[in-house]
């Protein structure tokens, strides 16, 4: 039986489909799961897909973490199992606590919608296991508020624990240490700004973040038949 | 008792403000050239129904906590005024 991945949905949610179909390419099976769920039930990945939950109202993500669903997230999260936040998703992860830090606005002020490199940095998390450090991957970016920014112990400790997992090689958006990604401790937790989903088809112009994406779908399955 | 909050969001210091900046940069075409530390954020304003001032200023700080501001990036001051008794409005 192929892996599961959970696509979960807010409203305002704009990627479910795209991350759902990227999913399928990778060879998952993925399906939409509504933000009032409070379980989560028969999944072994929950993606936290792009757009603007509860019209970002507040701050991006604020708003989200209060809709039920984020509740089997955490419990998901610290049961192992592998949760994956792209752009918005990862604003929520980061506003429910599941990763350190805060995203906020561009410098410069700008709506970037670009393709970018990205620098693998840890080959430790759900998103990057089996992806050697150092390879270069070229996927879109598409946010005005995707600035990564944490205090300077918060930093330390991401640097010591490996847990900066993707690194902008041209930082497009004043992110501290050119971070596009990170994980929790564990690795199993991994939020990113760029859209893997939408670098995971020739037509698209990049296939790297199929890479990604079928690492989520390996490391799942590995927990699973653990 | 009703007491009125106003909660005033902004971003802690070290934390860059491209919103702030860019005011900041249009002020002299305007003649302002003596305005100093422009910063931008958000102020709440809701009415909170409690026993007694303390009670009403725990529930506010601790809404704006966690939810007005996200500590991680911001600082929030409140302000409490008391109303009077709940349903009497001025």
């Amino acid at each position: 039986m192929s892996t599961r991945v959970g696509v979960v949905v807010f409203p305002g949610t704009n990627c479910e489909h795209d991350v759902v179909s990227a999913f399928e390419r990778a060879g998952a099976a993925a399906s939409l799961v509504w933000h009032t769920e409070e379980r989560l039930v028969g999944f072994d990945a929950v993606v936290l897909p792009g757009g603007f939950a509860h019209g970002d109202y507040l701050r991006p993500g604020a708003i989200a973490r209060f809709s039920p669903v984020m509740g089997a997230v955490t419990r998901f999260a610290s049961a192992g199992g592998p949760v994956l936040g792209i752009c918005n998703g990862f604003q929520v992860l980061t506003e429910v606590g599941l990763l350190p830090g805060a995203l906020v606005k561009n410098r410069g002020l700008r709506f970037l919608c670009t393709p970018t490199r990205l620098r693998i940095s840890s080959a430790r998390s759900v998103l990057t296991g089996g992806v050697e450090p150092g390879a270069e991957l070229q996927i879109p970016v598409n946010h005005f508020s995707g600035s990564y920014v944490c205090d300077g112990r918060t930093l330390a400790q991401l640097r010591d624990t490996d847990s900066v997992v993707l690194r902008y090689v041209e930082n497009p958006n004043g992110s501290i240490d050119d971070i596009a990604g990170i994980s929790n401790a564990q690795g199993n937790v991994v939020g990113l700004m760029p859209h893997p989903e939408r670098a995971s088809d020739q037509l698209l112009g990049s296939t790297d973040g199929l890479l990604l994406l079928r690492a989520v779908v390996a490391a799942a399955a590995g927990v699973r038949a653990a | 008792m009703m007491f009125v909050a106003r909660v005033d969001v902004r971003l802690r210091p070290g934390i860059a403000d491209p919103e702030g900046a860019t005011i900041a940069r249009a002020l002299p075409a305007l003649g302002f050239d003596d305005v100093r530390e422009m910063q931008v954020g958000r102020c709440f304003r809701f009415e909170i129904d409690a026993a007694d001032e303390a009670t009403a200023r725990q529930r506010a700080r601790d809404l704006a906590q966690r939810l007005l501001a996200n500590p991680v990036i911001e600082q929030s001051e409140l302000e409490l005024t008391a109303l009077g008794p709940a349903g009497d409005r001025p």
